[in-house]
């Protein structure tokens, strides 16, 4: 078997990448949105390690911890958004939510 | 080679599972998915000796971020959306212009194939520091600014979640 070079981990970063944004444009549940959307944060997340490794440099690693910080912020206030929502309106379907929708 | 191996296996859970997390019609079945997903990743993480972030990954999003999707999903009762259409009315659309994205990037990386390298990596000496430590002297000496800053976001976000899921403000 071949040896893994960093283009193994960025082909499937790019992979991972496009997955999380189908999720996010194609799904109606806002739940699964919110999902996809760690996914597509993972997917940068695997390239700033891979980079980080391959130059022996630990900048990459430091700034994946700050983007896993910021999916942690996303994801709490996103459900809260979505539990607010929901008492006014008690759909969950991503195209269902158009109040401001002329 | 045992890399090159266990390299495919975590590749095949965090793809696999990434696409049966946007195709489940069931959000408690899309998150264990996602669990699956994130726990690959993690292992990919440790394949690249980031120990450190290895154990943030398990920690935060697998006993963290997946604990919180959960109990929304026990929250917002979701019986009745897994009943409806789940997918939107022109999601062709969308998937037609990823599909595009896809192959434009693959077009190109293959066509300039000669041009795509990466710069020489560095001769460094291995430092005798472990990854949690080299870290650690990075984040919180160059990086204090930001890190100090992130704890303000966390703030926020905790602020604003609490405000958002009270009844009456």
């Amino acid at each position: 078997m071949h040896p893994v070079t960093p283009s193994h981990y960025l082909a499937l970063s790019v992979a991972l990448l496009l997955i999380g944004t189908a999720g996010v444009l194609v799904r109606r549940n806002l739940v699964i949105v919110l999902m996809s959307l760690e996914l597509i944060l993972n997917a940068v997340n695997i390239n700033l390690v891979t980079f980080s490794q391959y130059y022996q440099h630990t900048h990459g690693q430091i700034f994946a911890i700050f983007v896993i910080t910021v999916a942690v912020a996303e994801a709490a206030l996103g459900l809260g958004i979505l539990i607010a929502l929901f008492r006014n309106k008690p759909t969950v379907q991503a195209d269902e939510i158009d109040l401001l929708k002329w | 080679m045992l890399d090159t191996a266990f390299f495919y296996a975590f590749a095949l859970l965090v793809l696999g599972g990434a696409l049966l997390t946007i195709t489940q019609r069931n959000a408690v079945h899309s998150a264990i998915w996602l669990i699956v997903s994130l726990i690959g990743v993690a292992g990919l993480f440790l394949l690249q000796k980031a120990e450190f972030l290895f154990a943030v990954q398990i920690v935060l999003y697998v006993g963290g971020i997946m604990v919180l999707f959960l109990f929304v999903i026990m929250l917002v009762n979701l019986d009745e959306a897994a009943r409806v259409r789940q997918f939107r009315g022109r999601w062709w659309v969308a998937l037609g212009c990823l599909a595009l994205v896809a192959a434009e990037t693959a077009y190109f990386v293959i066509k300039g194939r000669d041009a795509f390298r990466f710069a020489p990596r560095p001769e460094m000496p291995a430092s005798p520091l472990g990854n949690t430590e080299q870290l650690a002297d990075v984040l919180f000496s160059t990086y204090l600014l930001p890190f100090e800053l992130a704890s303000v976001l966390l703030l926020v976000a905790i602020v604003g979640s609490v405000v958002m899921a009270k009844k009456r403000i």
